[in-house]
């Protein structure tokens, strides 16, 4: 980048045809991705699926093994890390231990010799208010102020892109909020292109503008959180933003709007415009908190699905809401979300209930119907979330 | 102290348990006192009382009584200063060639041979592998090598890089070379401990921050290996500034290549003049103490380590 200068706004990023070969494993089969400038983009999967390669290829920390990487039109595919004109806070921060958070700051103004290099450093300091512990060294800092740090290191360079490697990991809730919070309000101030890579979905959903759902090496769907979460285009993104029921059969019955698929002997219709698939096999889905419950079989009317009758199997009251599994013969199990609008849970287990939602509410997948994927059929016992949870607490512990 | 500076893998003890003054604690320190008071502290008042000492009235050749002769100091400064500074200046440009050397063998065993463990530990091995023999006969083998009649004189006089009447052996040449040689492995080890916990993360922060390769080394990589930057070059100076083997004419030294060690050596040995001796160590000493302090002081690697 030339010295001297800051980038006056964000730039596009563009991949093109980006292939990643470690010995031994291919890290991204095929990445073909535009970035606009100014948005705030999240790359979002789980670990392994080649987000943080992607991150680390555009940084210019790993060459490609094929394509190209474009930024601002320019391409910089070729060019070493120090030459290109994008910033990243790292998941370990990586602030230098023997310099004092100040210096960590000015490193890079001082580099690109740019005029006040302190004085710009004490004012994005001032941006992530930590300006009082300019003098400090990293060490004497506790983790949320080093990621501060880390930010405003990569900030004040201003940028055309600034790279986020899962920054708000290791911060706890209140923190993360308020860092979440922080993000935002500098990419509205400075209008930076933000590439995020995060495997945490809510992190994803309330930071970003667009995601990109990532999985083995391949983008599986692109587009807006809500978009992303009311119209899943896979089993693998149905199931990793959120929850789903998702159902199997065939199409029996078509109208100009909608489709009818045959589940366990249950007609349920589905929008057209919210199904990939017309014909044939499909896999059909709602989202757990779309479900109502009914104690009394509900009459049949033409804007609502029902299934049942079946028996709540399992309750877990999580104060905002309480988690029903119904289990439905022939169908399996159903996860229903209810809103805690009285005092505490509704139903209790082992009673009978049908379950109906909104016809608009369903959607339909692109996947082909085979047999799901036994990793991601949903266990939903309140064994395995409490399973799941504690091992989630334990990495978080481990990492802290 | 300076000597904190050997403590490398010393981590900050910030949660350490409040200290107890017990008197378990100084029943268990009671030995290692002990020790340093009989062998070290004892000594020292003995080589200082040694140094005033004033040669017998009516006795023989080295026999000296007490006395409080600072004249001493100023003599010994007089006649020997020649060698005071030959021996700090041998000892640096070896320290400096030693460093010139290790680094970038530690840099490759610590961090660029990572990926390979066997070969790393192969390395290792090989740098600790001339601790097996004795160093006089390493140097002596290198007295052979260098000698006028060895192949690599003959050769290099055949090709005249050599003047014909030129040696190596009794030269400054050769005791620099000498004395690097002997303590490249003090230099190396401790370069290797400090670069081969180096996070590379850093490194890769530097270059994400516009600093090239050779900009992260200098502001980045060097930093943070100054402990063992400070260890090893401590460890080759203080002694190769003390050694006499080197500089001695029956290994790699001559007339003109006399170092502090084979003059005190001599005055103890040979001519018996034991304040002198004397003399010249509390000098050396205290020379290299001073030098040392604020060596480390100004390294700033107090915090660092």
């Amino acid at each position: 980048m030339s010295s001297g200068a800051f980038a006056d706004r964000g730039a596009d990023l563009e991949l093109v045809g980006i292939q990643k070969r470690f010995p031994g494993f291919t890290a991204i089969e095929h990445l073909d991705l535009v970035i606009p400038a100014g948005s705030f983009f999240a790359l979002l999967g789980p670990s392994g699926c080649g987000k943080t390669t992607t991150l680390r290829l555009v940084a210019g920390l790993e060459d490609p093994t094929d394509g190209r990487i474009l930024i601002g039109g320019q391409d910089v595919t070729t060019q070493k890390a120090y030459q290109r004109p994008v910033n990243t806070v790292f998941q370990s921060y990586a602030l230098f231990p023997h310099m004092t958070v100040l210096e960590n700051v000015a490193f890079g103004l001082r580099r690109r010799k740019i005029a006040d290099a302190l004085g710009k450093a004490h004012e994005a300091l001032r941006l992530v208010e930590l300006d009082h512990l300019a003098a400090r060294k990293p060490v004497q800092l506790s983790g949320g102020q080093q990621q501060r740090v880390a930010l405003a290191r990569a900030i004040v360079n201003r940028p055309a892109l600034l790279l986020l490697d899962e920054p708000l990991g290791a911060l706890d809730l209140k923190l993360r909020r308020q860092m979440q919070l922080e993000l935002k309000t500098i990419q509205e101030e400075v209008g930076l292109t933000f590439l995020h890579v995060t495997h945490d979905q809510e992190e994803a959903m309330t930071m970003a503008d667009t995601i990109a759902v990532m999985n083995k090496g391949r983008i599986e769907q692109m587009g807006a959180p809500e978009q992303l979460y009311e119209l899943p285009k896979t089993t693998f993104v149905a199931n990793f933003l959120g929850q789903s029921n998702l159902f199997t059969g065939p199409v029996v019955g078509e109208t100009s709007a909608a489709i009818a698929v045959d589940i366990a002997g249950r007609s349920i219709v589905v929008p057209k415009t919210r199904s990939h698939r017309h014909a044939g096999g499909v896999t059909i889905g709602v989202r757990p908190e779309k479900l109502t419950l009914h104690r009394d079989k509900p009459t049949l009317d033409a804007g609502s699905n029902v299934m049942g009758p079946g028996r709540v199997t399992d309750v877990s009251f999580t104060g905002v809401s309480t988690q029903y599994l119904v289990t439905v013969p022939g169908v399996g199990v159903l996860i229903v979300f209810e809103q805690n609008r009285s005092f505490g849970p509704v139903e209790g287990e082992g009673d009978e209930v049908w379950v109906t939602w909104n016809v608009e509410h369903g959607f339909g997948l692109d996947d082909d119907p085979v047999a799901p994927d036994p990793k991601f059929v949903a266990d939903t016992t309140t064994k395995s979330i409490a399973a799941q949870r504690r091992a989630a607490l334990v990495t978080e512990l481990e990492e802290a | 102290m300076a000597f904190a500076a050997f403590a490398s893998t010393a981590a900050p003890p910030t949660d350490a348990p409040p200290r107890r003054r017990s008197k378990v604690a100084l029943l268990l320190l009671l030995p290692g006192i002990l020790y340093l008071v009989l062998f070290f502290l004892a000594p020292l008042v003995s080589l200082i009382l040694t140094s005033l000492q004033a040669p017998s009235e009516f006795g023989d050749i080295g026999m000296y009584s007490y006395a409080f002769r600072w004249e001493n100091y100023v003599a010994v400064i007089e006649q020997y200063w020649p060698h005071i500074l030959r021996s700090f200046g041998y000892a640096l440009i070896a320290t400096v060639l030693a460093l010139a050397f290790s680094y970038p063998l530690a840099y490759f065993i610590g961090v660029t041979a990572r990926r390979w463990p066997l070969l790393q530990s192969l390395m290792l091995v090989l740098v600790i592998a001339p601790f097996f023999i004795s160093f006089l006969l390493r140097t002596l083998a290198w007295k052979q090598i260098l000698s006028d009649e060895s192949f690599l004189v003959t050769s290099l006089k055949a090709v005249s890089l050599l003047a014909p009447d030129a040696h190596l052996t009794g030269t400054a040449f050769s005791v620099i070379f000498g004395l690097t040689y002997n303590f490249i492995p003090f230099m190396t080890l401790p370069l290797y401990t400090t670069l081969e916990r180096l996070d590379l993360r850093y490194l890769e922060a530097g270059n994400d921050l516009y600093a090239s390769g050779f900009h992260t080394f200098r502001t980045v990589t060097i930093p943070l290996s100054m402990p063992g930057i400070v260890a090893g070059t401590l460890l080759t100076f203080i002694p190769a500034a003390g050694d006499y083997i080197n500089a001695s004419r029956d290994f790699l030294g001559g007339a003109d290549t006399q170092m502090i060690g084979n003059v005190i050596e001599a005055n103890f040995l040979v001519l018996l003049n034991y304040p002198a001796a004397a003399a010249l160590s509390i000098i050396l000493m205290t020379v290299i103490l001073v030098m040392v302090g604020v060596y480390v002081k100004r390294s700033g690697t107090e915090e660092l380590l």
